[in-house]
């Protein structure tokens, strides 16, 4: 049995409200409330319907992190209600809190909001086993541990959004899946027994995929499960070399080129670096390049400062190596 | 007390695309009496892009810069957010793994190297935060930059993963509501401006691949800025730093509405109230002028 004190604390809510059925406009909410260190977020979204105004809307079900019904946003952040305590809440972010759903322009009735971005890029990565299963095995057909630990944990997602609308790229880039959706495609490709070959190359697709994620963490943050989006993100670019999906584009060169500069000068050659991940498309930079030459911004590959002891870095590379492209 | 010294990771747009940097954390190094040994054997770190092909051969090249770091007993002193996550991930895995610190220090070995652990990896903007200490800049502060407002920008590799930055500074910085940078401009005698794009992304990892997405965040984060009256923005990392100062037309263009703000790196606002000049900071080599020295 715990032996902390229980501590109490006001604290201020603004919280979102709107319906769509009958509001042009969302509103908030003021509510003052004692707060004690063992609530967690649902708590306080009860208490406001059960003492305050019965028509307050949220999802919940299962109250033990495991439905992912209830993530909603305090003071921005993407957050599971029923297992974010108030006492980091209040940590983080002080004794105002503002109460919003996952994404405001997404809201039908309060806290509720329509996921159907979600779920549709979620689909779209055939988030299941594609193996052909032999329906009457004479004996199990086990994953080894080992095997099984590919996964990385991938498997614990509970599609709660909570990454997905915490991803800057979700809200400019409509098409890009975001970070569950990857995180789930990461799930199937690193299950041995899954033999779909279309997955890793939809997630490799321009627009959609892994290559526009801008590597903010924003998703590693905020994910309740701790299942590091980013990491499978990372992960999937990785598969795409080594199953030779990856495409020749800019995207890809801008990851292999780093490794030609570093080999040729120990050192990133930047303008080396753009022309081999361009291409011709190289003129488009010329404006801002010019620029930037006469402000003194850019070094000519001849006077590239290389790194010492370079050859140490050349035999590293050649000894080191696991990817050819 | 007791003179600061530490290994200096440059990182490479320090030697090349952001010349002003390197300039201003030597000058304010020099001011503040602290030694910087320059890791002129390191390679460039990757910058989250090499692990995508290959992440063995990145985390053998981090740590290998690693390794001269401890060569000269020293802690590593990085002044890029994406070497800093780069090589304090770098230093995470390796230390947690002792499986995988062995097959990297099979690689080392080839070239007479180990990677031991010994040193620690952090910011120069936490050295001196933390190592140095904001109360000895603020007596230190000759020209206060009180006339003006001064947004900060992060950069996200210095705040996220926390677990990381966490692990590697003795601050603790809360990823939604950071403050050291806050506390260093309120130091140099300026007003912090606060504004919702602190802590969010510059786009500067897909400028290449997806410049729609980059330009809106940056576009985004200096309209944020500029809408709470800041005069100057001011970033620890020099990436978000070249998103920031040279593609401001892009931004503008992406977003729908002329956005351009003078940017200082974290030292140049530094070097600026202990009294450096502006030739010693480099602030010529900016493409949005600094207008107001």
């Amino acid at each position: 049995m715990s032996t902390n004190t229980i501590t109490t604390q006001k604290v201020n809510f603004k919280v979102f409200r709107f319906n769509a059925d009958e509001d042009y406009l969302p509103y908030y909410e003021d509510y003052s409330m004692d707060v004690t260190s063992e609530e967690v977020v649902l708590d306080i979204l009860n208490r406001i319907k059960w003492d305050h105004d019965g028509s307050f809307s949220y999802r919940r079900s299962c109250r033990h992190g495991i439905c992912g019904a209830c993530a909603i946003k305090v003071n921005g952040r993407s957050t599971l209600a029923c297992k974010e305590s108030m006492t980091t809440m209040v940590e983080y972010f002080g004794n105002d809190l503002t109460i919003e759903p996952l994404s405001t322009k997404r809201a039908v009735k309060d806290m509720i909001i329509d996921k159907g971005d979600f779920w549709e890029k979620h689909a779209a990565v055939t988030p299941y086993l594609v193996a052909d299963i032999d329906e009457s095995p004479s004996c199990e057909n086990l994953v080894s541990p080992q095997d099984a630990e590919e996964l990385d944990e991938a498997d614990l997602c509970i599609q709660c959004g909570a990454c997905h609308y915490a991803c800057p790229v979700v809200e400019i880039n409509s098409d890009f899946f975001g970070p569950a959706a990857f995180a789930a495609a990461y799930r199937f490709e690193a299950d041995v027994r899954d033999n779909d070959g279309q997955r890793l190359i939809d997630v490799n697709e321009e627009k959609q995929g892994v290559w526009d994620c801008v590597k903010c963490f924003e998703c590693t943050e905020v994910c309740p499960k701790d299942i590091n989006p980013f990491e499978k993100i990372t992960k999937l670019h990785q598969m795409a070399f080594k199953k030779g999906v990856a495409k020749n584009n800019v995207a890809t060169r801008h990851a292999v080129g780093f490794l030609h500069s570093i080999k040729k000068h120990g050192v990133l050659d930047e303008g080396g670096l753009v022309l081999y991940s361009e291409g011709p498309s190289i003129v488009k930079h010329i404006p801002v390049a010019l620029q930037m030459f006469r402000k003194g911004k850019i070094v000519m590959p001849w006077n590239i400062q290389k790194s010492d002891n370079l050859d140490e870095i050349q035999k590293l590379i050649k000894s080191s190596s696991t990817v050819k492209f | 007390m007791k003179k600061l010294k530490y290994a200096l990771f440059t990182g490479c747009t320090a030697k090349q695309s952001t010349p002003e940097q390197m300039m201003s954390t030597m000058a304010v190094a020099k001011k503040l009496n602290i030694e910087l040994i320059e890791l002129t054997e390191a390679s460039c770190c990757g910058a989250s892009h090499l692990q995508d092909y290959d992440d063995f051969l990145s985390l053998v090249l981090n740590a290998r810069n690693i390794a001269y770091a401890e060569k000269h007993a020293l802690t590593m002193v990085t002044i890029c957010n994406t070497c800093q996550l780069n090589t304090a991930m770098t230093k995470h895995r390796l230390d947690r793994n002792p499986e995988l610190k062995a097959r990297v220090n099979e690689k080392l070995a080839e070239v007479g190297l180990e990677y031991k652990g010994t040193s620690n990896v952090i910011h120069f903007l936490y050295a001196i935060i933390d190592d140095f200490g904001l109360d000895k800049i603020k007596e230190m502060v000759v020209k206060p930059l009180s006339e003006f407002n001064i947004a900060p920008f992060y950069g996200c590799h210095n705040i996220r993963p926390s677990e990381l930055h966490d692990e590697s500074h003795q601050q603790k910085e809360n990823p939604y509501n950071p403050n050291s940078l806050d506390d260093l401009i309120i130091a140099c005698g300026g007003m912090n401006v606060d504004y919702e794009e602190k802590n969010k992304c510059c786009g500067f990892h897909v400028e290449l691949q997806a410049p729609h997405t980059a330009a809106v965040l940056t576009g985004t984060a200096i309209a944020g800025a500029t809408d709470q009256n800041a005069d100057m923005m001011v970033t620890p990392c020099p990436l978000c730093h070249l998103k920031l100062d040279t593609q401001t037309k892009g931004a503008s263009e992406a977003i729908g509405r002329e956005v351009s703000l003078p940017v200082l790196h974290m030292q140049q606002m530094v070097g600026l109230a202990l009294g450096c000049s502006p030739a010693e900071l480099g602030l010529k080599h900016h493409v949005t002028d600094v207008n107001f020295v």
